[in-house]
């Protein structure tokens, strides 16, 4: 009996989407929305990265919302694994290899010199804050596998990511009273397209964005080992 | 273009399969990043460099990382 109620609803649930697929015009643009931000992306907010125009620019305040989640989620995780510690249960760490521990000295300046990068030029190449902050995480990662005993500095981790949230939402403040309308208005002066001190405000917050998943993620990844090793 | 494109996807598929097959947890963890690193690939044929980045940063590194932190802690064979 309950077999059959299962097939009967997949049966309705498969119909559902067959119909609701067949109504939808594939190739056919049903939206001006994509038009106008590639068509007037770069003048409206002076970021040759259509990307990070949409990100940072039109969408900047959904942006605030996932930075928002990732900080709830690295914080959850720290309560979490904070409640399951128990003292004096540490194992012997064993060294890294040598190919290792040379490669993390030798990788990790670049690697942080890499997602600085990243999150500067958000504005004029690929990738942004989150993908910065990301490569700045795997170089804390690969210092924490290369070198144990080594950790990161939780008052300076902390202090980027309070400056990070900090900026953020002083930003959208101080554009929501000088310069439009609207919370996260772009209210510096665009420059020259395609130059690196252009777009206003966009590169401050990418900064920003940078600074703070960067330490979000080497939060997470810093509570995980520590309740490793 | 279209060959190299089918051969990637049909990788993905395969890892994505035997990821979920494998019992050794620590092997299923290294075929979904396989299926992550080759997705940041596709993203980048497909003109969409920045998630490509963050596929790649996020998805093959971090992710990895974090469950192959949680595989030690816990056991590594599935039942």
């Amino acid at each position: 009996m309950r077999s059959i109620a299962i097939i009967i609803l997949l049966a309705v649930i498969a119909v559902g989407i067959g119909v609701a697929l067949t109504a939808i015009p594939f190739g056919v643009a049903k939206t001006q929305v994509g038009d106008h931000y590639t068509e007037s992306g770069i003048g409206d907010t002076g970021a040759s990265n259509i990307v990070t125009s949409v990100v940072v620019g039109y969408r900047a305040f959904d942006t605030l919302g996932e930075i928002t989640i990732l900080f709830v989620a690295a914080m959850g995780l720290g309560a979490v694994l904070a409640g399951g510690r128990k003292l004096g249960q540490r194992r012997e760490v064993e060294p890294a290899s040598l190919i290792l521990r040379t490669g993390c000295r030798f990788l990790f300046p670049l690697l942080l010199l890499f997602g600085a990068y990243i999150f500067i030029h958000g504005h004029l190449t690929p990738g942004g804050g989150f993908q910065g902050g990301a490569v700045i995480a795997s170089a804390f990662l690969l210092v924490y596998l290369g070198c144990p005993g080594r950790r990161v500095s939780k008052v300076w981790s902390q202090t980027a990511e309070s400056l990070g949230a900090l900026t953020f939402v002083v930003l959208g403040l101080v554009g929501l009273t000088v310069g439009g309308h609207y919370y996260l208005s772009n209210f510096m002066p665009h420059g020259v397209v395609n130059e690196l001190f252009s777009a206003g405000i966009i590169p401050v917050i990418y900064v920003a964005i940078g600074l703070k998943v960067g330490s979000d993620l080497t939060g997470i990844i810093d509570g995980m080992m520590e309740e490793t090793i | 273009m279209i060959i190299f494109v089918s051969l990637l996807v049909l990788v993905m598929l395969t890892a994505a399969i035997a990821a979920l097959i494998f019992r050794d947890l620590l092997s299923a963890v290294i075929a979904s990043c396989l299926v992550s690193l080759l997705a940041s690939i596709l993203f980048l044929l497909l003109q969409a460099p920045d998630v490509a980045m963050a596929e790649a940063s996020i998805g093959a590194a971090l992710i990895t990382a974090v469950f192959v932190i949680a595989i030690r802690r816990t056991d590594r064979y599935e039942e």
